[in-house]
């Protein structure tokens, strides 16, 4: 191993770092908020990529049509619950988000999917796509069970997670996709060419990290958001609906997952199972934070992506293995250092 | 775990009743699992699709297909074959797509007395021919076939050093174990050998290491879209030597997702990649035709796949051997048929199918010989017939 090798490990340990910090955020986040371990956040990962890959190639992708089932059932679901509760005020506003949004989404789908469409609108349409699916999953399969345990909540995301993958298979067919770059050209820096594309992926990265910081210390919303993640009941004493900031984090999540996964379909093939491991790691790395800590989350993330790249080079065959085993020595640290908690409050 | 069975399960009952129309006047029946789910859902879905095709009516008897996901895993294979012998009475299983779930099926073949013709490649499922494997059959080539094809291409093309990048996995170490043998009979030298899983998205490390060990080829065993990476990850490091793959990239999608980089690649494959490229005096041509009419008649043009070749020539092979076995006089759904169907099909000779001729016999049940592959390139994002490789 020589130096421009050593860079270029980096290089590549340092961009799916990049992916796998924005994923360990998402998860970090819902946990805080929902109590949720959201398995399934890899699946928004796929799902923006592999709707961005079939607008890219002329195609309507399944999950146009995911989006106005699940926009239907929550609809149904909202009507039960206001007709038990006599409270119709508000209800215009579910009709807006989770049915007309849809329909107007699968009316459009073929102009998005029209040749010479910008790549750019593209990306803003698959977005569109994915991004409500996160507080309609939240509606309908969370809210029903925000008190249940953190065992159940785990149990119900696994569940999630398999029946998204399937679907998943349904849309997109069990062969990978790419996308076109958002960004042509590449940079020498050094002896390591780097590809505009990797910029885009960093330069993103660091702006989501510092929006979320924004968002969380300086607007209402943001500070709601972590009132509930300090203290739930507390949070609703004070007039901070836990199910607002529950649909909230779960709209988040999504729009991070499908950001990332349109980032890096440009770089690696996408599968319609790539997300359960990208997830996975990033999960890893949120174990660093222990479920909590952003900073230590996004650490953790640059640490398993570089970890990756160069067990990928010195053991290729052991990488998994040496990647997933780091979480064994991470629990048993934190678990020393670490008071232990009543589950609520 | 127990979310994802009871979902196959309530597939598998789907499957099952879709099936049940079929039932009221058939005679003989096939079991038939796939993986039509999980990670080799890209061959299992051709081949369920090329169940369809299969002939329903053989020596003058009704044939029912009952079609099963196994959704790439082994417990669920072998509870599916399961079914197949305890309730369906089936004469003949066919399936399933991959080695390791073959593997756990052919001792419940054995048990059940129950011929089994399974469309994974592995040698490991027929060879030698005793104990449980004199019940099982297998339709794709061998892996030593393909890789003794590859070695002779390389030493055409003057390559002395090879670099080797699989699969972690059961393909991945077959393909190292062969390639290795074919290669040093040949006197090439296997210098560096790296692995990378399938959903990977990054091979950055295992090309750096690859690309300091200086091959003059390298070769990718991997199969379906996930050889892409590698390909063009080494493509964009600028690799300057051959680069060959397995017939496992034998597969259209690989070329939509690989693009310009795949440009170049050579591979070993059956004949029914390139069936319309072949000379009229290639022996499988027409049968390989026969096929890709078949399957785009139904499907459209373009989506033949090689996969869902072995499943058709798993179809040939029984429908070549039901007459005979119908001959001795036993009945179908009795032990006494499936075990003259075993006996009828080892005695396949000189059958033509998709992927070459069979030519079956107690001591070989893979059947297929260097008819069963051809040297492929592709060229300007084309798979090209290469005679001279």
């Amino acid at each position: 191993m020589d130096l421009t090798i050593a860079l270029i490990l980096l290089q590549d340990g340092i961009l799916n770092g990049a992916i796998y910090a924005l994923l360990g955020l998402a998860l970090v986040l819902v946990f805080l908020v929902t109590r949720v371990i959201f398995i399934p956040q890899g699946e928004f990962v796929t799902f923006g990529a592999l709707s961005l890959a079939f607008l890219a190639n002329g195609r309507v992708p399944g999950t146009a049509y995911l989006l106005l089932l699940l926009g239907v059932l929550t609809c149904l679901v909202e009507a039960v619950s206001a007709w038990r509760t006599h409270q119709w005020r508000g209800y215009g506003r579910t009709l807006a988000w989770a049915l007309i949004l849809p329909l107007a989404l699968l009316a459009l789908a073929p102009m998005a999917a029209a040749p010479g469409v910008p790549l750019a609108l593209r990306v803003l349409f698959a977005l569109a796509l994915v991004i409500p699916l996160g507080p309609m999953i939240y509606r309908l399969v969370y809210q029903p069970v925000e008190q249940a345990s953190v065992l159940v909540l785990l149990i119900i995301s696994v569940a999630v997670h398999f029946a998204l993958t399937g679907l998943g298979l349904l849309f997109f067919g069990a062969e990978g996709w790419r996308t076109p770059a958002l960004v042509e050209g590449t940079v020498q820096i050094g002896p390591v060419a780097w590809t505009a594309q990797t910029f885009a992926v960093l330069g993103t990265c660091v702006v989501l990290i510092a929006a979320l910081w924004l968002f969380f210390g300086r607007t209402l919303y943001g500070r709601a958001l972590r009132a509930t993640a300090v203290n739930r009941r507390g949070a609703r004493l004070v007039g901070i609906s836990t199910r607002v900031a529950g649909g909230l984090t779960f709209t988040l999540a999504a729009a991070i997952g499908a950001l990332s996964g349109m980032l890096i379909a440009a770089i690696t093939t996408i599968y319609y199972d790539t997300g359960f491991l990208i997830g996975l790691k990033g999960f890893v790395a949120a174990i660093f934070g222990g479920l909590i800590s952003y900073p230590a989350a996004a650490a953790g993330a640059l640490f398993v992506g570089v970890l990756e790249a160069f067990s990928s080079f010195w053991a290729s065959p052991f990488k998994e293995a040496i990647v997933f085993t780091l979480i064994i020595p991470v629990l048993l640290w934190r678990s020393l250092g670490s008071v232990q908690l009543d589950e609520e409050d | 775990m127990t979310f994802a069975r009871s979902f196959r399960l309530t597939l598998g009952a789907a499957a099952l009743l879709a099936a049940l129309p079929l039932t009221v006047s058939a005679q003989i029946k096939v079991g038939v699992t796939v993986s039509a789910t999980g990670p080799a859902a890209s061959l299992g879905i051709p081949e369920r699709d090329t169940v369809a095709l299969l002939p329903t009516e053989i020596g003058g008897q009704k044939v029912q297909y009952i079609v099963l996901d196994d959704a790439t895993d082994t417990t669920q294979a072998v509870k599916n074959i399961r079914k197949f012998t305890a309730d369906d009475h089936v004469d003949v299983v066919l399936g399933t797509s991959v080695t390791p779930a073959s593997l756990a099926m052919s001792d419940v073949a054995a048990e059940t007395k129950t011929p089994m013709i399974s469309v994974a490649a592995n040698a490991k499922l027929v060879e030698p021919v005793d104990g449980p494997r004199k019940w099982v059959f297998k339709t794709p080539q061998n892996d030593a076939l393909m890789a003794s094809a590859l070695a002779d291409a390389m030493v055409k093309q003057k390559v002395k050093t090879l670099g080797f990048i699989g699969f972690s996995d059961a393909y991945g170490d077959g393909w190292l174990q062969e390639m290795k043998a074919a290669a040093e009979a040949k006197g090439i030298k296997v210098v560096a050998a790296e692995r990378f899983a399938r959903p990977d998205t990054s091979v950055t490390g295992q090309v750096l290491k690859l690309l300091a060990a200086r091959p003059d080829g390298i070769l990718i065993a991997a199969s379906g879209t996930p050889v892409a990476l590698p390909q063009r990850e080494l493509v964009e490091r600028g690799y300057k030597g051959k680069i060959y793959q397995t017939h496992g990239a034998a597969n259209s999608d690989v070329l939509r997702v690989c693009g310009k980089a795949c440009n170049g690649m050579i591979l070993p494959a059956g004949p029914l990649l390139v069936a319309e490229q072949l000379p009229d005096s290639n022996p499988a041509k027409k049968s390989a035709l026969a096929y890709v009419h078949a399957y785009e008649a139904k499907y459209g043009p373009g989506t033949t796949n090689t996969f869902g070749g072995h499943m058709w020539d798993a179809g040939q092979l029984i429908n070549d051997a039901i007459p005979r076995a119908l001959k001795t006089g036993a009945k179908p759904g009795t032990p006494e048929f499936r075990a003259a169907l075993r006996d009828a099909l080892e005695q396949v000779h000189e059958l033509p199918a998709s992927q070459g001729i069979f030519n079956m016999s107690p001591t070989d049940h893979a059947g297929l010989d260097k008819r069963g592959r051809v040297m492929v390139q592709v060229v300007n994002g084309k798979w090209t017939y290469q005679p001279d490789l």
